[in-house]
């Protein structure tokens, strides 16, 4: 699958002008409110026609201003998960998931049914009226409705921002699931550091209707500024590989070093990915004694990149994986930290609540 | 005479009764295509001569009723340009015929039609209609399944409206297709003839209360209609 994009296009003061590719997984739009993300998802599911633009999926031209093709919303068959559920309050809930099944001419219909009620868990609701649900349940059945439509990929636009931390908290394995389980390309818009850490294989960063970058959520989001989001910080890939029922703790196995987390949903041998955000992470030249913090974990200092306001990034290497840690200048020189240097970065576990 | 015979209808006062609804329920039902139509236009559209249109239809609403018929009269009489054309080509005669009532009626009752339906397709969230196009429906499947039936309280409001115009419509009527027994003399029109011939009160108070009783049984049954489809649309 490769779905490759380029626009621009005016919007009263607001220009977008940007081109990326994406080569199936999860491609995350990343960006600050009003850097444009939602309105190239709204553009690439054909909701806003762009003023010049270029949009391709698996060879299939679906826009392409100067050739005069623009193939309808309708036609293109991309499943749209938008920020509120937009469930249809005259239908009920198996209505609402029938929707577009019932639209998909019967050749082109894929994924089974029960499984997708399954993975989102809404099994359980169907007879109920959307007017009754709860606020996750909502927009669990509208992401159902658009798995169930046999979408060739999905877009979601911000579908938990709507959401409280404990419906979020919810809806995010389910997420996990669909991405792990589907062999569905997925584009999501998302201004989260967490949530795109957890969901995407790819980032684009965008700022001001621009792409400001293109990279793996590890090279992306640790280098990040603190304007663009407070959450900057490392993302690193693991697998779980010991579940502590009795402390509630999960291990998870890094290149080098293993991490120490709240168990939460984990099972034993899953592939995860952890944030770390760099403003939790401290630095130590020694390791330190009777400290409460679980996660010591050893490296070498990789770089120092001056910040805003005093503050410096230092990248910690540890084997393959880079962790960020966001200290002051003075402490930079209280520690003399330099590159190359041997130091033990240190988070604490509640830190890492996923 | 016994009390009795002084209260029960004759003949002709069932026919204008029978006339009146059957005047009101075509005319209610042959505009509601247009009235949809219209109304669509106006909520959705953008064109120019929009504001032309709009006043157009809501001229009826605001003209004495009797220019409203004396048009209708101009351009649906037999040597109207309308009139003349339908008489030739389809062999259909409006002036002094039920159909010609209907017509008239439908047309002072289209504003009311027309405005409550506009009303209720604006009040219908676009972005659900966005949500449909997305999950692979075409605009006319979208407006079948989305758009209409969110819709339908306002329509049902605006044919009740509509109905209810028809069922009390005189003045354009009566310019129009005048006042015959059986054929254009509607519930109204013969509550006037009543009135206007010695000894006629009796007959005028019969036909009042009857039209009072109408009335209400389409007031209660609109009540009805419309809190079952708005329970069905809502919730």
């Amino acid at each position: 699958m490769t779905l490759s994009v380029e626009i621009r296009h005016r919007q009263g003061d607001f220009a977008l002008d940007l081109a990326f590719a994406s080569e199936g997984g999860v491609t995350a739009l990343f960006g600050p409110s009003g850097s444009g993300k939602t309105s190239v998802l709204r553009i690439v599911g054909g909701l806003v026609r762009p003023e010049r633009g270029r949009i391709v999926f698996d060879g299939a031209v679906l826009i392409d201003t100067a050739g005069g093709i623009d193939v309808a919303a309708h036609r293109r068959r991309f499943g749209y998960v938008f920020q509120e559920p937009r469930l249809f309050p005259h239908l009920s809930v198996r209505q609402n998931l029938d929707y577009g099944r019932w639209l998909c001419r019967r050749a082109e219909r894929r994924g089974d049914a029960a499984r997708i009620l399954d993975m989102l868990g809404i099994g359980h609701l169907l007879d109920r009226r959307p007017g009754n649900l709860s606020g996750g349940e909502k927009q669990r059945v509208s992401i159902g409705r658009a798995l169930m439509s046999s979408p060739r990929m999905l877009l979601m636009d911000e579908p938990l921002s709507a959401l409280d931390e404990a419906r979020k908290a919810e809806i995010l394995p389910h997420l996990e699931r669909l991405r792990d389980e589907l062999d569905l390309p997925i584009l999501y818009v998302s201004h989260s550091v967490a949530e795109v850490a957890r969901l995407a294989d790819r980032v684009v960063v965008m700022g001001n209707g621009r792409v400001d970058g293109i990279g793996s959520p590890g090279e992306m989001l640790g280098a990040l500024p603190e304007t663009v989001t407070r959450d900057a910080g490392s993302v690193l890939a693991g697998t779980v590989c010991r579940i502590d029922r009795d402390s509630e703790l999960a291990t998870i196995a890094l290149s080098a070093v293993s991490l120490v987390v709240p168990r939460g949903h984990l099972v034993e041998g899953q592939r995860v990915r952890v944030h770390i955000p760099a403003r939790d992470v401290l630095v130590a030249t020694e390791r330190p004694n009777g400290i409460s913090a679980l996660n010591i974990l050893q490296g070498q200092v990789a770089a120092l990149s001056p910040r805003e306001a005093g503050a410096v990034d230092v990248a910690i290497r540890c084997g393959a994986d880079i962790v960020h840690a966001r200290i002051t200048e003075l402490s930079v020189r209280r520690l003399g930290l330099l590159p190359g240097l041997a130091v033990h970065a240190i988070v604490k576990t509640v830190a890492l609540d996923r | 005479m016994s009390i009795l015979s002084e209260w029960s209808l004759t003949a002709e006062e069932w026919t204008a009764i029978e006339l009146s609804l059957r005047v009101a329920s075509v005319a209610t039902l042959a505009s509601l295509p247009f009235g949809l139509f219209v109304a669509y236009l106006l909520a959705r559209g953008r064109f120019w001569g929009k504001t032309l249109l709009n006043g157009l239809v809501h001229l009826p609403l605001i003209l004495p009723p009797v220019v409203t018929g004396y048009v209708l009269l101009i351009l649906f009489g037999r040597r109207g340009p309308i009139g003349a054309f339908l008489d030739q080509a389809f062999g259909i005669v409006l002036s002094f015929r039920w159909t010609g009532a209907a017509l008239a009626c439908a047309v002072m009752g289209f504003p009311l039609m027309v405005r409550s339906i506009r009303l209720s397709i604006e009040a219908v969230d676009a972005r659900l209609e966005e949500a449909a196009a997305t999950l692979g429906a075409s605009p006319p499947i979208i407006f079948l399944t989305v758009t209409l039936p969110l819709m339908l309280p306002g329509v049902i409001a605006g044919m009740i409206l509509a109905f209810a115009k028809a069922m009390g419509e005189f003045g354009a009527t009566i310019t129009f297709v005048s006042n015959i027994p059986g054929e254009t003399q509607t519930l109204s029109a013969a509550i006037y003839t009543f009135t206007q011939v010695p000894g006629g009160d009796a007959g005028a108070l019969r036909l009042a209360l009857i039209a009072v009783a109408l009335s209400m049984a389409a007031l209660l049954a609109s009540e009805w209609l419309a809190r079952l489809v708005a329970g069905k649309v809502r919730a």
